[in-house]
């Protein structure tokens, strides 16, 4: 059937293909390509010459050996290296990867140079069997399942059909309500509405909670701010996530207070969340120069000279502010919550 | 005592005791006297502030003003004390080669002895931050657990967790701190140099500043983990796993796929 000779067997899955072989289409393109079949095989070094071979194995050999140092390269840094220094450790880590590195390395290359240079490398080829049964065997098994049917009246039992039906439909459900449920630890979102901010809460330094006087922040200063009794919460991570605050210090002729938000700044002294409104990362990288407050995530720009309104990135509401004023003994302190939800959008921000 | 009060009457006497009340008045001043907030640095003399004036005058009021009292260009000087002088001239940003987004840090310009005598005539302009003591910016009297949460919470976002430094906005970037001296960071704190907010003495005390820079100090150390890549994080690390992991990953590939000869 062929015109070829590769002078050894080829499968025979190749013969349709190669029934039409030398046809040839309007352009000079045969309409089927032929199946080149298998090359001719051609003989290694290492099957003719016993020298190569001999060299084959011995290069398995080292391999193998580099395996074994490898391993007792490990086992020595393991024992003998001390921990203690960082550069001890840095030590005892090279030894232990390289060690486990070259371990595996050296049986994965020799088992690879080995099967490749010396065990067998003729083409072999297993025909593939179809997938599907013989019409009898198809016939008997249909038949089987019919009669099982029949016999067990399924087509008149219908409660039964429902409570099987019932119970595999409701099972699911001890997968997906852990997994949906435990998506958020409460689904109370009214609690994204309110921070641990309230009138009179004095402005303190994270994390050492000291409190901080207006007289102190010079012009150009930024202080990362939490409420001063923020240790008082139940969860004081999660109050803290929504109650940090940046506290900027701008010269009061740069400030452009929103109508509205005359009284929330004191003597250029503004506070505005950390937390940005586009996924919530803390923004907190400002420019004393520029005015700007950049967010790390996704390079949000905020004008903090003009009511932190966004002036470049993917954040689509200026960051809330914290309106404040000064006590009786000349600490900042908050005038009320933020007067809306911090951080990002959700659907029920403005319900 | 019979010696001493035949000498009463001499004519040198008045000279002798006035000279003795005036030592004695001395050395009490010197005891009593609270100490100088500047103890490590010499203290600015007449001669330092004139001295530093000609300096000031000859390199600098170009744009500052011929008494720092800033131009349309450059901003006043009165006030900013001898620190910002200090940390300013001492990086070489100052006096600025050209204009760009960012005054670069390049070779110091000046003597040691002449940025003294330039920050003694800032100093003498007005009331600011001084220079800050040996002791103060000793990394060794500061505590590098505290300075990790300082810092992670004051200066990580722009220079980075390990202080190696980041891109901010248009050409303007933080610089890395593991080649400035510990005296310089206390300044850079203190004074807030062009982008960089300020933390005065309240915001970060001066023994926070000194855990800041005891921890930067303890990054220097080499890492357990190896190669840094520069600690820029994701993108040497993606650059390193792609193109050398990934790459061995493919040689591989290609060594076990091919037939042996």
């Amino acid at each position: 059937m062929s015109t070829h000779d590769h002078g050894h067997d080829r499968p025979q899955g190749d013969v349709a293909l190669r029934g039409a072989g030398g046809t040839v289409g309007a352009a000079g393109v045969p309409a089927r390509f032929e199946d080149p079949g298998l090359e001719p095989h051609r003989p290694r070094r290492s099957d003719l010459d016993p020298k190569a071979a001999k060299r084959a194995e011995r290069q398995t050999v080292v391999l193998f050996g580099v395996s074994i140092l490898g391993t007792i390269v490990f086992l020595a840094g393991y024992f003998l290296l001390p921990l203690g220094s960082s550069e001890a450790i840095l030590r005892s880590n090279l030894a232990l990867g390289l060690g486990l590195a070259f371990a595996l390395l050296g049986i994965g290359t020799a088992a690879v140079h080995w099967a490749k240079s010396l065990m067998s490398d003729h083409e072999v080829v297993d025909e593939r069997h179809p997938v599907q049964s013989s019409p009898e065997v198809r016939e008997i098994a249909v038949k089987a399942l019919q009669d099982g049917v029949a016999d067990a009246n399924v087509g008149r039992r219908g409660v039964l059909k429902g409570a099987l039906a019932g119970s595999l439909a409701l099972f699911p459900l001890t997968i997906a309500v852990p997994l949906i449920g435990e998506l958020g630890e409460d689904w109370d979102v009214s609690k994204f509405k309110h921070t641990w901010w309230k009138a009179g809460t004095r402005l303190a330094t994270d994390p050492d909670a000291r409190p901080i006087k207006a007289s102190d922040v010079t012009i150009g200063s930024v202080v990362h701010v939490i409420p001063e009794d923020l240790e008082e919460a139940e969860h004081v991570l999660d109050e803290k996530a929504k109650a940090i605050v940046l506290l900027i210090r701008l010269d009061e002729r740069d400030l452009k207070p929103l109508p509205g938000r005359e009284g929330w700044a004191y003597q250029g002294i503004v506070a505005y969340s950390k937390v940005c409104t586009h996924v919530g990362c803390p923004v907190a990288l400002y420019e004393q120069q520029t005015h700007h407050l950049l967010c790390p995530c996704h390079q949000s720009t905020f004008d903090v000279s003009e009511g932190a309104k966004v002036v470049f990135g993917p954040a689509k509401r200026p960051l809330p502010q914290l309106p404040i004023e000064v006590d009786s003994e000349g600490y900042l302190v908050a005038q009320s919550d933020f007067t809306e939800p911090v951080g990002p959008s959700f659907w029920e921000r403005l319900k | 005592m019979k010696a001493l009060a035949a000498r009463r009457q001499d004519r040198r006497a008045p000279l002798v005791l006035l000279l003795l009340a005036l030592l004695l008045t001395g050395a009490v001043y010197a005891v009593v006297a609270p100490p100088s907030a500047d103890a490590s640095a010499p203290a600015a003399t007449g001669d330092d502030v004139e001295t530093g004036r000609q300096i000031f005058q000859a390199n600098c009021s170009t744009c500052h003003g011929p008494n720092a009292e800033g131009t349309e260009w450059a901003p006043s000087l009165v006030g900013v004390g001898a620190a910002a002088v200090d940390f300013q001239v001492g990086t070489g940003r100052m006096p600025m080669q050209n204009s760009g987004p960012q005054v670069l840090a390049k070779d110091v310009q000046f003597t040691d002895e002449q940025i003294t005598q330039l920050a003694a005539y800032v100093a003498s302009l007005g009331a600011g931050p001084a220079i800050p003591t040996e002791e103060q910016v000793d990394p060794a009297g500061g505590d590098p657990a505290n300075g990790l949460s300082l810092f992670r919470t004051n200066c990580a976002m722009c220079h980075n967790a390990v202080g190696a430094g980041g891109a901010l906005s248009e050409g303007k970037f933080a610089p890395a701190l593991l080649e400035t001296s510990p005296e310089h960071i206390y300044e850079a704190m203190l004074t807030g140099p062009q982008s960089m907010p300020v933390f005065n003495e309240a915001t970060l005390t001066s023994q926070e500043k000194q855990d800041i820079i005891a921890y930067i100090e303890a990054q220097k150390e080499p890492s357990p983990g190896g190669l840094e890549l520069g600690s820029l994080g994701p993108v040497s690390e993606g650059v390193w796993a792609w193109v050398v992991g990934i790459g061995l990953l493919i040689a591989f590939s290609v060594w076990i796929g091919a037939k042996s000869s």
